[in-house]
C-alpha cells in the first residue's frame, strides 16, 4: 500500500462550512459597513447562543442516531420555573440550579422512555414537545411571567443582559457550553460511547457498555442545555413566555447538519455545530442588515441549508 | 476457445492512501468460467466496482462485445448485459419473486396498469429454466437463501445479460444447495454465457471454472487454466509465499478448569455441560442452527440464561449482560463482525479499545490519550494489521483485517477466557495462517479458547478437544486423537455417542 497526501481540494471540502461561514461574512461586510464591526459581531454572536447551546445538547443525541424535539418547549418550562421562582424573590443560585434541575429531569426520563421503553426517539421527544408545552401553559396559566422589579431580578437579568470583559454573559455561556461539550466527545469515555452507540447499537452492548445509560445521559444533557437557553431568554426578557421556543428544536437540527453531524449517528463533531450555529445567525443578521423583509427571510434560509447539504451529499 | 465477451486491460484505481488497483487484467470469454481470486483486500471487489461504474477508474481499458466501455453506474451495465449478483442478495423479502425479478422494469399497460399475467409468465419460464419448482407469486422471504440466489440468477438472464458476475456466491449455502448452484452455472457454460466467479474456496474452483484470474495486493499476478494449477500452487500465487503446515498445532501443559458451564439453558440451548481449561483449546462443531453461538452468547450474556449455571475458576457467577461476562474475564468475538463487533464508521483505534476503555481511562472518564495510542499501535504491529494508521475507519480495512481488530478489541480486555465464533469466516488463507498462530499464541499463554466453527479441517486442526453440538445439546465429545470427520459429522446430524 501506498500512502499518499491529502490533497488540497478535499481539505477544502472537509472544512467547507468554515469556509462558507468566512465567504459569508467577506460578502456581506462588502455590502454594508456596519455588518463587520465590534459591536455587530459581539451582537451576532449573543443572538446565536440560545440556539448554539441547544444545538450542543442536539448534537450529542443526534450523534447517538436519535433526535430531541422537546428542547423548545423544555425551554419553556424551565424559563417559566426559573422566572416564576425569581418573582418569588428566590436567590439567583436556587432559581438556576431548580431551572437546570428540571431540564435534567424531563430530559431523563424522555430517556427512560427512548432506552427503556424501547419507544423511538423521534415519537417519545414528540410526545415530550406535546406535554411539556401543556405543563407550561398549565403552570404559566398562559400568561407571561415576570421576574418583578426586585433586586434578584436585577442580578437574574445579569445572565441574559450582562457583560464581561466586554463580551455578552451569552457569549461566555456558550463558548464554555461548546468547550465542554469538546471536552467530553473527545476526551472522556462516555464521548467515545457516544460515537460508538451511534455508529453501531449491538457491537457497543456487545462491548460490555451500558447503552440505556448512555442514552439516558444524552437526553438529559440536551434537557440541561434546554434549560439553559431558557435561562437566557428569560434573563434577557425579564419574563418567561409560555409559548417560547416553539420550533427552536428545527433550527437546533439545523446547525447540526449544517455542521455535517449525520442524521444516522456515529459521525459528526462539536465544532462543526458551532459553525453551523454561526452560520444561521450570521445569515439571519445579515438579512436584517440588508434590509430583506421577515418573510423572505426565512425562504433565504431554508434555500441556505438545503444548498449546505446537497454539497455534502455530493462531496461523499 | 469461444469469443471473448469482456476484457479489462490495465485497470488502475487508487484511494486516498492506498493504491488499491495496479494494472489488473481480466478477460471473460463466452462459454467459459472465470474464476477470480486472491486474499481479502487483495481487489477483487474493488475490480467488480469499477467494471460496473460505481468507481471511476483511473487508468486503463474496458473493452465490452468488441467495443471499447465505460459503465457510469450499475444500471448502466447490468441494461448491457453484465449482472453482478453479490455476496448480499439485493432483494426485498415482503415481494413476490416475479415482483423482485422485475423490479424497476415493469411491463405496464396504456394505462399504467401493470400487466400482472405476463410479468407472471414471464418469471415462471425463467424459473423453470433454472430448475425451480416454484411459483413466482411467491413471496421471496419464504424462500431459503440458496433459491433467492437464483432469483437473482433468474434476473440476471431476465437482462438477457451476457457476462454474470458472482461474488462469494456458496458462502451461505448448504452443500445441496451449491450443487444446485454448480448445476445451473453449468447450463449457463454451455448456453455460452460467460461467468465470472468470486470464491475462497479452492476446492470449488477447481470443481466449476475453467480459467483462474489471480490478484495479489491490488497487482495483477497470473491468468492460466485451472487444469493447470494445483491447489498449493495456487495458493503460493495467491500469497505470494510458501504455506507451510495450515495448522500449527503446539502442545502446552493444561492447568485447571477455568469456565464451567452447569446444565445451562437458554433460548435453542438444552442443559449443556462443557468444560474448559486454562491453555486449551476447544472446538465446538456443528450445523448451521445446532445452537452454538446461541450457547456462546448466553456464556456471554448477550442472551438471557433460562437454566443452569455459569462457574469461572470453581466459583458460581452470574452474568446477565455482556459487561457482566466481561468483568469475569469472558471475551467473545462474534461471527457476525459486522453486526456484532465492530463500528464500521470510527477508527481502529476506536474500536480496539472500546471495550477495554476503562483501562485506558480515569475513574472520573477522561481518556488518557498516549496511552491508548501505544497500546494500539503495539496490537497492530503484533497482530501484523494492515492499514495506514490507526486513525483509519474500520470499514475500509478488508475482512481479515477487520477480523484482527475484532481479535484485538476482546483481547484488550484481558480476558481469561477467549470465545472466537467462527474467527476465519470471510478471511483469505494468508490471514487465517496469521489468525491461528495468534490464537496459540494465546494458548501459551494459559488462556481458556473456545473455537467455533463450520470449517471441519480447522477445527480437527487446530482443538485439543471437540464438541459436537446438535439442536442445542452436546451429542459427542472426543480428543484430538480420537476426532475424524466423519465421527463428528455423524453427532452433527444427531447421532449421540
Amino acid at each position: 500500500m501506498t500512502i499518499q497526501k491529502k490533497s488540497l481540494s478535499t481539505r477544502l471540502i472537509e472544512q467547507k462550512t468554515l469556509i462558507a461561514l468566512l465567504a459569508m461574512i467577506l460578502v456581506v461586510s462588502l455590502l454594508n459597513p456596519n455588518f463587520f464591526t465590534t459591536g455587530n459581531i459581539l451582537n451576532i454572536l449573543r443572538q446565536t447562543a440560545v440556539n448554539a447551546v441547544i444545538a450542543v445538547g442536539m448534537t450529542m443525541v443526534i450523534l447517538t442516531a436519535g433526535i430531541d424535539l422537546s428542547v423548545g418547549s423544555i425551554l419553556a418550562l424551565c424559563g417559566a420555573i426559573g422566572a416564576s421562582l425569581i418573582a418569588a424573590e428566590l436567590p439567583v443560585a436556587v432559581a438556576v440550579g431548580t431551572s437546570l434541575a428540571a431540564g435534567a429531569i424531563v430530559g431523563g426520563v424522555t430517556g427512560i422512555i427512548i432506552a427503556k421503553g424501547k419507544v423511538q426517539a423521534f415519537i417519545a421527544t414528540l410526545v415530550a414537545m406535546t406535554l411539556v408545552r401543556g405543563l407550561t401553559l398549565v403552570y404559566t396559566d398562559g400568561r407571561p411571567i415576570s421576574t418583578g422589579f426586585t433586586d434578584v431580578a436585577d442580578s437574574f437579568a445579569v445572565i441574559g443582559t450582562g457583560y464581561l470583559f466586554g463580551v455578552p454573559v451569552p457569549v461566555w455561556i456558550m463558548a464554555v457550553t461548546f468547550l465542554g461539550a469538546w471536552y467530553l466527545l473527545n476526551h472522556t469515555r462516555l464521548g467515545r460511547y457516544i460515537y460508538a452507540l451511534g455508529g453501531n447499537e449491538t457491537a457497543t452492548r456487545l462491548s460490555g457498555i451500558n447503552v440505556d445509560r448512555i442514552k439516558i445521559y444524552v437526553y438529559a444533557i440536551s434537557g440541561v442545555l434546554s434549560a439553559l437557553a431558557g435561562l437566557i431568554v428569560t434573563s434577557r426578557l425579564s419574563s418567561a413566555q409560555p409559548t417560547a421556543g416553539a420550533g427552536y428544536e428545527l433550527d437546533a437540527i439545523a446547525a447540526v447538519v449544517l455542521g455535517g453531524t449525520s442524521l444516522m449517528g456515529g459521525k459528526g463533531t462539536i465544532i462543526g455545530t458551532l459553525l453551523g450555529a454561526l452560520i444561521i445567525g450570521f445569515l439571519n443578521n445579515a438579512l436584517n442588515l440588508l434590509d430583506v423583509s421577515s418573510y423572505y427571510q426565512m425562504i433565504a434560509k431554508a434555500l441556505v441549508i438545503l444548498l449546505a447539504v446537497l454539497i455534502d451529499t455530493k462531496s461523499k | 476457445m469461444g469469443n471473448e465477451l469482456l476484457k479489462l486491460e490495465g485497470i488502475e484505481k487508487s484511494f486516498p492512501g492506498v493504491k488499491a488497483l495496479d494494472g489488473v487484467n481480466l478477460t471473460v470469454t463466452a462459454g467459459r468460467v472465470m474464476a477470480l481470486v486472491g486474499e481479502n483486500g487483495a481487489g477483487k471487489s474493488t475490480l467488480m466496482k469499477v467494471l460496473t461504474g460505481i468507481y471511476k477508474r483511473d487508468a486503463g481499458t474496458m473493452t465490452y462485445l468488441g467495443k471499447k466501455v465505460t459503465f457510469k453506474g450499475p444500471a448502466q451495465s447490468q441494461k448491457a448485459g453484465i449482472s453482478i449478483i453479490h455476496q448480499e442478495l439485493n432483494l426485498l423479502p415482503e415481494l413476490s419473486i416475479a415482483e423482485n425479478i422485475f423490479l424497476g422494469r415493469e411491463q405496464v399497460g396504456s394505462l399504467g396498469n401493470i400487466l400482472w399475467n405476463r410479468m407472471y409468465t414471464e418469471a415462471d419460464n425463467l424459473l423453470k429454466r433454472l430448475g425451480i419448482s416454484r411459483s413466482s407469486k411467491t413471496r421471496l422471504g419464504e424462500l431459503g437463501i440458496g433459491e433467492q440466489q437464483m432469483v437473482e440468477i433468474a434476473k440476471a438472464l431476465s437482462f438477457e445479460s451476457r457476462v454474470i458476475i458472482m461474488d462469494e456466491p456458496t458462502d451461505a449455502l448448504t452443500d445441496t444447495e451449491t450443487q444446485a448452484l454448480f448445476t445451473v452455472i453449468n447450463e449457463l457454460r454451455d448456453a455460452d454465457y460467460g461467468v465470472v466467479y468470486i470464491s475462497h474456496r479452492l476446492k470449488e474452483i477447481f470443481d466449476i471454472c475453467d480459467d483462474v484470474t489471480i490478484l495479489r495486493d491490488g497487482k495483477f499476478i497470473a491468468e492460466m487454466p485451472v487444469a493447470e494449477l494445483t491447489e498449493e500452487t495456487m495458493i503460493e500465487l495467491m500469497v505470494g509465499r510458501k504455506l507451510e503446515e495450515q495448522y500449527p498445532r503446539i502442545a502446552v501443559a493444561k492447568g485447571n478448569v477455568q469456565l464451567k458451564t452447569d446444565n445451562l439453558s437458554a433460548d435453542g440451548v438444552n442443559e449443556v455441560c462443557l468444560e474448559v481449561c486454562e491453555g486449551e483449546i476447544v472446538g465446538v462443531a456443528g450445523l448451521m442452527g445446532a445452537g452454538r453461538t446461541e450457547l456462546m452468547k448466553a456464556i456471554f450474556g448477550a442472551n438471557p440464561v433460562t437454566g443452569g449455571c455459569i462457574i469461572i475458576n470453581g466459583k458460581k457467577v452470574h452474568i446477565s449482560t455482556p459487561k457482566d461476562a466481561l468483568e469475569a474475564g469472558i471475551a467473545f468475538i462474534s461471527e457476525d463482525r459486522k453486526a456484532d463487533g465492530l463500528i464500521l464508521g470510527l477508527s481502529v483505534k476506536e474500536n480496539m479499545t472500546l471495550a477495554a476503555l476503562k483501562h485506558f481511562s480515569h475513574a472520573a472518564g477522561q481518556v488518557y490519550h498516549a496511552k491508548e495510542r501505544d497500546a494500539v499501535n503495539q496490537y497492530i504491529e503484533t497482530f501484523n494489521i494492515k492499514t495506514p494508521s490507526r486513525k483509519q475507519a474500520v470499514g475500509n480495512l478488508s475482512g481479515g483485517n477487520q477480523q484482527k481488530v475484532a481479535i484485538a478489541k476482546g483481547l484488550m480486555t484481558r480476558p481469561k477466557v477467549l470465545i472466537l465464533d467462527e474467527p476465519t469466516r470471510g478471511v483469505d488463507v494468508g490471514a487465517k495462517k496469521e489468525i491461528y498462530q495468534l490464537i496459540n499464541t494465546f494458548k501459551k499463554e494459559g488462556m481458556s479458547i473456545i473455537l467455533v466453527s463450520s470449517d471441519m479441517p480447522e477445527i480437527l486442526g487446530m482443538s485439543d478437544r471437540i464438541v459436537v453440538m446438535h439442536e442445542g445439546r452436546i451429542s459427542g465429545e472426543f480428543t484430538a486423537a480420537e476426532a475424524d470427520q466423519e465421527t463428528i459429522m455423524a453427532c452433527a446430524v444427531g447421532k449421540t455417542r
